[in-house]
């Protein structure tokens, strides 16, 4: 039995996962368009290599990868592109990103696929990385993080690989459904995430709430023989975290600021193994995943979903109620994002869509309207994960007192919800810390900007200061220069200037002018566009103003 | 329709202040029934003058201040700042001292500081060293245990007392009043008796802290334990609290039982339990951080006992608790807990 530990708070939920988990996974109804972000992906956007017009098959290429961190994009279904334009994306703000819109032509035709024949141990772990870059594959967990970059071990050795399966927020099911259904694969992309990072160990943690999961998985170990440690975990909210669920399999920490390869462990979303697969075994890109649809809709349940599918049609093919929305929640109740509409797409990061309808059939407790102020109880630190005091940070948060709230350790902060959920005044504390946390980053880059400028300043008055006394320097010189070679030489020079300037003038004069010896018409011409000339322009002449608009350019 | 987009977390526990509040009203609950068993209907009949003196200050002062009535009357905070400080005041002290004591605890001490959650003194004790200090006869007049015995006193004699100064069988307030265990000891100790004297001499010492108050005590000791239970209050300020007295006072005991009566003493004898429990617990105004909370634990009970043994008060409840009210800042500032992912004994 594998030795487990235990991480400080967490609380207790309600799981809500019975519903979601009755009916089998079926793929969702093809949409007439699919929305597809370019940035669905932690770092740079994805650059278009497709233009307006242009056909596209489906897991065709249709944006490459815009740098390391990047992922590129690939068409979920065929059809043609109709527009590369900015689109509601799903995002707090509810801004506008741009997208690539693709209209469905029904075919689902695919561009060719090459089965693989080669037994991946044989292929170089850079080999797979690259499949599994070029294949789109990010973090499915969540986070969205390139998974080819957290593949690479990059020097450090890889002591431990852990796949989360603990999936601990209520009501999503999709990676419960995933190992219910897929466990072999899920097992094999493991083994090809172990090899590209050569790990020691591999474990697969699930939370002790979904036995069947566990029994698939368990099967599958058992008749392939992997060398996998399978582990329960108990059911604590945020177990799912990749810091805590670390902290109990091992009972280590990661350090502040570092990442779980700082000491010797990588951790990744058992959907991102069996994407993984999928690319590897059947040159299959990243183009669907499954979403929990769960909530105020008549049948909860996980549907296999083509990126870029918008949320209202899961919505409706559930049996919920586009026109009594009153919430709609990407991800879960306590780290979701609620959207600002439910005409944005499924992206490679959503795991679940939580609804709520103003008939209030499935109702979400949530906070009051009126916050009280805080108590200082002290229920939130002892729900806090991560051991934080989040009264204090509250406090210092609305205070604005951002120094002060950095050595509470804002920055430690996950934003799992804890204290928030278990808060008597109903304070909404996370909303607090994103504030304080936001602040701090734009004051952090206005600072930035300040000292580039302060610095730009410095050098500009140094380069000033440095020309003037070039230029005194060489003033010195000329004029003990002339004073040395004395009165006569002076006089000398100076009508030696004079004579030149003379001769020039006379060369100017005596020189031939295109003006010169005109026939009669084109002096006419002549005439007729000096006059014209005139009458435009009376007072400047372009250069003028040209020169005047040098002027005004700020510096 | 447009839709909600508040920030996550979106469920919430339901938990509310008024839960934790009635909570520890409830705990206060067994110990005003055996109080009023002992030393009759006084205590309830200021308990309830006192929660309607507070709702009155409460609302008056959320009017002034342009505050919504509805939450801030309906979280109980206010009602058990009443129920505390009358629990702290002589069951037969006039109805003035109840409404001055209550009135000065929730304007001064609670709402000119900004009111729920901003008040740096808890705000019964507040009221309770206001009128210890400026009617100390009124608050020292305290009842004998076995009064009742002796003679009927019904709720009717009672609300006479309190409300119009009128005494049956021809008693006056000196007459009935006696002084606490705490009182008589410090008393009889300045007269240079010994410890076992003194306690063999009074049947008010009861058995070990005074009879009628030990049973008051072990009743608040059982609300204050529901409360850890039920996770309305940790552990640690009350532990420290009793921990401290228990130590110290076995310490001194040992040295000279003549001069310094038991540990037991000082933990059922006058308000430690109370205050271990429901007092120095407030949340708002003790330390937040779980080392912080032993700490100032610590404190109050050093307080407690050497103005017991060798300051001019016969308790020191109140003052410890405001005493370390005061330092609860600081001592949170220097008690942060080591957070996930940081170096031990760094921070």
């Amino acid at each position: 039995m594998h030795r487990l530990f235990q991480f400080k708070g967490g609380v207790v939920l309600k799981e809500h996962k019975k519903d979601s988990t009755a009916l089998p996974v079926q793929p969702a109804k093809l949409p007439p368009t699919l929305t597809l972000p370019l940035k669905q992906h932690i770092g740079v956007a994805a650059e278009p290599v497709v233009a307006v017009g242009d056909e596209v098959l489906k897991g065709q290429l249709i944006a490459r990868a815009g740098d390391t961190l990047s992922a590129p994009l690939h068409a979920p279904s065929s059809g043609a592109v109709i527009a590369i334009a900015d689109q509601p994306i799903p995002h707090p703000s509810g801004l506008s990103a741009p997208c690539i819109v693709i209209e469905t032509d029904g075919e689902e035709r695919w561009r060719p696929r090459q089965r693989s024949v080669f037994n991946f141990a044989e292929l170089s772990a850079q080999e797979l990385r690259e499949i599994i870059r070029d294949a789109g594959i990010v973090g499915l967990g969540g986070a969205g993080f390139p998974a080819a970059v957290k593949l690479d071990p990059r020097g450090h050795e890889v002591e431990l690989l852990i796949l989360n399966g603990a999936e601990c927020e209520p009501y999503i099911t999709c990676d419960e459904m995933l190992l219910r259904e897929h466990a072999l694969e899920v097992l094999a992309g493991l083994l090809m995430m172990r090899h590209a990072l050569n790990a020691q160990r591999c474990i697969i943690a699930v939370e002790n709430n979904k036995p069947k999961a566990f029994r698939a998985l368990h099967e599958e170990i058992q008749n392939t023989g992997a060398n996998v440690e399978l582990v329960e975990v108990p059911t604590i909210y945020p177990t799912g975290s990749e810091k805590q669920l670390i902290q109990v399999l091992t009972g280590k920490e990661v350090p502040t600021g570092g990442l779980p390869i700082d000491i010797g462990m990588v951790c990744h979303n058992v959907g991102t193994a069996y994407a993984v697969y999928r690319a590897v075994e059947f040159d299959e890109p990243l183009i669907s995943r499954y979403v929990t649809v769960a909530g105020s809709v008549a049948h909860a349940r996980n549907l296999k979903v083509l990126f870029g599918t918008p949320l209202g049609n899961l919505i409706e093919e559930c049996g919920g109620n586009r026109r009594t929305l009153r919430r709609v929640i990407v991800g879960g109740p306590m780290m979701g994002t609620a959207m600002h509409s439910d005409t944005v797409p499924v992206v490679k990061t959503t795991n679940c869509v939580l609804v709520e309808s103003v008939m209030h059939d499935v109702p979400l407790p949530s906070r009051d309207e009126y916050a009280m102020p805080c108590i200082r109880c002290g229920n939130c630190a002892h729900a806090c994960p991560v051991n934080l005091l989040p009264q204090q940070l509250y406090w210092y948060a609305r205070a604005r007192d951002f120094d002060k709230i950095q050595d509470y350790n804002l920055f430690d902060c996950i934003e799992c919800g804890c204290c928030d959920y278990v808060c008597p005044s109903q304070i909404p504390l996370v909303g607090y810390y994103r504030y304080a946390k936001s602040e701090i980053w734009n004051q952090d880059a206005e600072k930035r900007q300040a000292d580039l400028a302060r610095e730009r300043h410095q050098f500009r008055e140094f380069r000033l200061e440095r020309e003037k006394k070039e230029r005194a320097e060489r003033h010195k010189k000329k004029r003990s220069a002339v004073s040395k070679a004395g009165g006569d030489d002076k006089k000398a020079a100076i009508e030696a200037a004079m004579a030149r300037v003379r001769a020039k003038k006379a060369e100017q004069d005596s020189a031939p002018k295109n003006t010169d010896n005109l026939t009669p018409a084109q002096q006419r011409q002549v005439d007729e566009a000096d006059r014209r000339r005139r009458e435009e322009n009376p007072a400047t002449s372009p250069r003028d103003n040209k020169a005047e608009n040098t002027q005004d350019r700020p510096q | 329709m447009t839709l909600q987009t508040p920030p996550p977390p979106h469920i919430h526990s339901g938990l509310r202040i008024s839960h934790i509040m009635l909570q520890v009203i409830a705990a206060l609950i067994p110990a005003i029934i055996c109080y009023t068993w002992f030393f009759g209907w006084g205590l309830i009949i200021n308990t309830l003058l006192a929660v309607l003196v507070a709702l009155a200050s409460e609302a008056l002062m959320l009017k002034l201040r342009q505050r919504p009535l509805r939450p801030f009357l309906g979280d109980g905070s206010a009602v058990l700042t009443a129920m505390l400080l009358a629990f702290c005041i002589p069951p037969l002290a006039p109805w003035w001292i109840t409404v001055l004591g209550v009135a000065f605890a929730l304007i001064v001490g609670k709402h000119l500081y900004g009111g729920l959650g901003y008040n740096p003194f808890n705000p019964a004790m507040v009221g309770y060293v206001m009128l210890l200090i400026s009617f100390p006869l009124e608050m020292t007049s305290w009842m004998p245990p076995f009064i009742l015995e002796q003679l009927e006193i019904g709720f009717v004699d009672t609300l006479g007392m309190i409300f119009l100064n009128h005494f049956p069988y021809g008693l006056s307030i000196d007459a009935l009043s006696s002084a606490t265990p705490l009182d008589a000891m410090k008393t009889d100790l300045g007269l240079n008796k010994t410890v076992s004297e003194i306690m063999e001499s009074n049947a008010l010492f009861g058995d070990f802290a005074g009879t009628g108050w030990e049973w008051v005590g072990n009743w608040l000791l059982l609300g204050g334990v529901y409360l850890i239970y039920k996770r309305v209050i940790s552990w640690h300020i009350p532990l420290a609290i009793i921990g401290t007295l228990f130590v110290i006072g076995s310490f001194f005991f040992l040295m000279d039982p003549d001069t310094y009566p038991s540990p037991l003493f000082h933990i059922f004898g006058g308000a430690t339990i109370l205050a271990a429990f429901f007092i120095a617990t407030d949340p708002v105004s003790a330390s937040t951080t779980p080392r912080g909370r032993i700490v100032y634990g610590i404190g109050i009970g050093i307080i407690i006992y050497v103005i017991r043994a060798w300051g001019g008060y016969p308790d020191a409840v109140a003052f410890a608790v405001l005493l370390m009210n005061m330092a609860a800042p600081t001592i949170d500032y220097y008690t942060q807990p080591r957070v996930y992912g940081h170096a031990r004994g760094k921070d």
